[in-house]
């Protein structure tokens, strides 16, 4: 616990200790953990952190956790890569995604999150954690827990996608579909939270798991050669990702790690599931929940734990919002695929959907650093493309069945497959 | 203008237990004042300084949330149900 003081009231900022204590007794306002900031400055340099693993503990330091990584050795530190043709495809100069559909183990930024809540659980000495979930969460809960060889609860909405169900049920935790939606799922968590002893890593351990987030802002600024980009489009389901990537920036910025940050953040949320976005357009803080309509499940919460905090640091930062229809959404997640080769999930398709609205708008300048967070792999959410794509050529094993398929093939699709290519030699 | 407030968990330490209490006022600001003559303390829990309503306290008139009448000025009839509810980890009663 070397650089954490404890934790504070975000709202009425009364210190708490460094305990499973996500509430204040006081005002019911969320708890945050509070670090030396003056001590941090000593270690936390750029020279540490540049010498630390290919991981998010290279961050550890400006971590809440007292000792080693525990589990996920190897999370984080996923590819910046530098998009070219999905930067021309959406007319802007300098694009760059943040590839989380790549993070280690279970293909979704939730990774970084529960690597630092189960090391901090098993630090606090639990022995089963648990997780109210939309169904990423669910998987690297559930991994996480094997690899620390603890025992995992897991509560999800009973209709998520069935690669989510698989995803989780391997590690075989106990797993408990819940008929209602998250909102009812996580409202029953804070109940089960309250009468069993378990590390709820959403709930009475969010005040660290929470922190895990603040290295996707981390790795983005690092990875830039420790400058923060000016522009970042998140996506948002409870608003937490979007609020840390904001505050780490704000960290590195403070600890004299990157100049000063001048980023606008950017909260991208499905058309029928945009509480936060709701609030930025209509520049009120006040969330009002909805029910949420969308294919987008993972970013499917009505009711955002930190919407408030979400719309804070967009406002604060001059930011925006922007909402992407179902229609949008695929179309995002196809256009990604076919300018940058990288297959991502429903919420990748809103944050692409978004993005390029907010271009088109006029939003985000054309000329100006842009980064776009992927949080999640398009493997978990193949049912969202049922009927999308077309069929392959299905045929018999000869030269001439081929040739045939493929001169079909040419004439439907337009293309001339058979004329490209360096290989010119051809038989005849 | 007698109204049934219910109380949460949390603050009934200061309304000597009791999870239910009936009250007069004419608004939501002024119920707020009566509680807290009887129940000493209980304003402070639920309001900021300036007599704002704490973000993370919900007050529901009828199942409605008071952000979405007219806040502390919201009036109340005779009959209204009056429900205090902290908004912890999202955990809002209903949508």
């Amino acid at each position: 616990m070397a650089h954490v003081k404890g934790l504070t009231c975000r709202e009425c900022h009364r210190p708490y200790p460094a305990k499973p204590l996500h509430v204040c007794e006081f005002c019911f306002g969320p708890l945050e953990v509070d670090y030396d900031y003056a001590a941090l400055r000593r270690v936390a340099t750029r020279r540490a952190i540049e010498a630390g693993p290919p991981s998010i503990w290279r961050y550890r330091a400006l971590l809440p956790v007292d000792g080693e990584a525990a589990v996920g050795h190897a999370c984080g530190m996923t590819p910046l890569v530098r998009a070219k043709n999905l930067g021309a495809a959406l007319g802007v100069q300098e694009c760059y995604l943040k590839n989380d559909a790549v993070c280690h183990p279970t293909l979704s930024f939730k990774d970084r999150v529960v690597a630092v809540a189960v090391t901090k659980a098993l630090e606090f000495g639990f022995q089963v954690v648990a997780c109210a979930s939309t169904g990423n969460l669910a998987n690297s809960v559930a991994a996480h827990a094997a690899e620390a060889s603890l025992k995992s609860v897991i509560f999800v909405p009973a209709d998520l996608e069935q690669t989510k169900i698989v995803g989780t049920q391997i590690y075989r935790p106990t797993l408990v579909a819940v008929d209602g939606n998250y909102d009812e799922v996580n409202r029953l968590c804070s109940e089960v939270a309250d009468k069993y002893g378990w590390a709820f890593v959403n709930i009475n351990i969010r005040p660290y798991y929470a922190e895990g987030s603040k290295t996707f802002g981390f790795e983005i600024a690092e990875q830039l050669g420790w400058r923060a980009p000016q522009h970042i489009v998140v996506p948002a389901a409870g608003g937490s990702l979007v609020t840390k990537i904001w505050k780490g920036l704000k960290e590195l910025h403070a600890l004299d790690l990157i100049p000063e940050v001048r980023t606008r953040m950017y909260v991208a949320q499905a058309a029928g599931c945009g509480p936060i976005v709701n609030a930025i357009k209509a520049d009120s803080e006040i969330i009002r929940p909805v029910k949420p309509k969308t294919i987008a499940k993972s970013l499917a919460i009505g009711n955002p734990a930190d919407g408030y905090y979400a719309f804070k640091a967009v406002k604060e930062s001059g930011g925006s919002g922007e909402h992407a229809t179902d229609e949008e959404i695929l179309d995002g997640i196809q256009l990604l695929a076919a300018t940058e080769g990288i297959f991502t999930e429903t919420a990748g398709g809103v944050t692409v959907a978004a993005a390029r609205t907010l271009i088109a708008r006029g939003v985000i300048p054309r000329d100006e650093s842009l980064v776009i967070s992927i949080t999640g792999n398009g493997l978990k959410t193949q049912e969202a493309l049922a009927g999308l794509l077309p069929a392959g050529l299905t045929i018999k094993p000869t030269l001439k069945a081929f040739d045939e398929a493929l001169a079909t093939h040419e004439a439907e699709a337009g293309g001339r497959l058979s004329a490209a290519g360096p290989g010119q030699e051809r038989a005849r | 203008m007698s109204v049934l407030v219910r109380i949460p968990t949390p603050l009934r330490s200061l309304t000597q237990g009791q999870a239910e209490i009936k009250v007069e006022g004419g608004s939501i600001g002024e119920l707020i004042e009566r509680l807290d003559a009887r129940y000493a303390g209980l304003k402070d829990r639920l309001c900021e300084g300036d007599g704002k309503i704490r973000r993370f306290i919900n007050i529901y008139v009828n199942e409605e949330d008071i952000r979405f009448l007219q806040g502390p000025a919201t009036p109340l009839k005779t009959g209204d149900a009056v429900s205090i509810v902290p908004a912890i980890a999202g955990g809002t009663p209903k949508i």
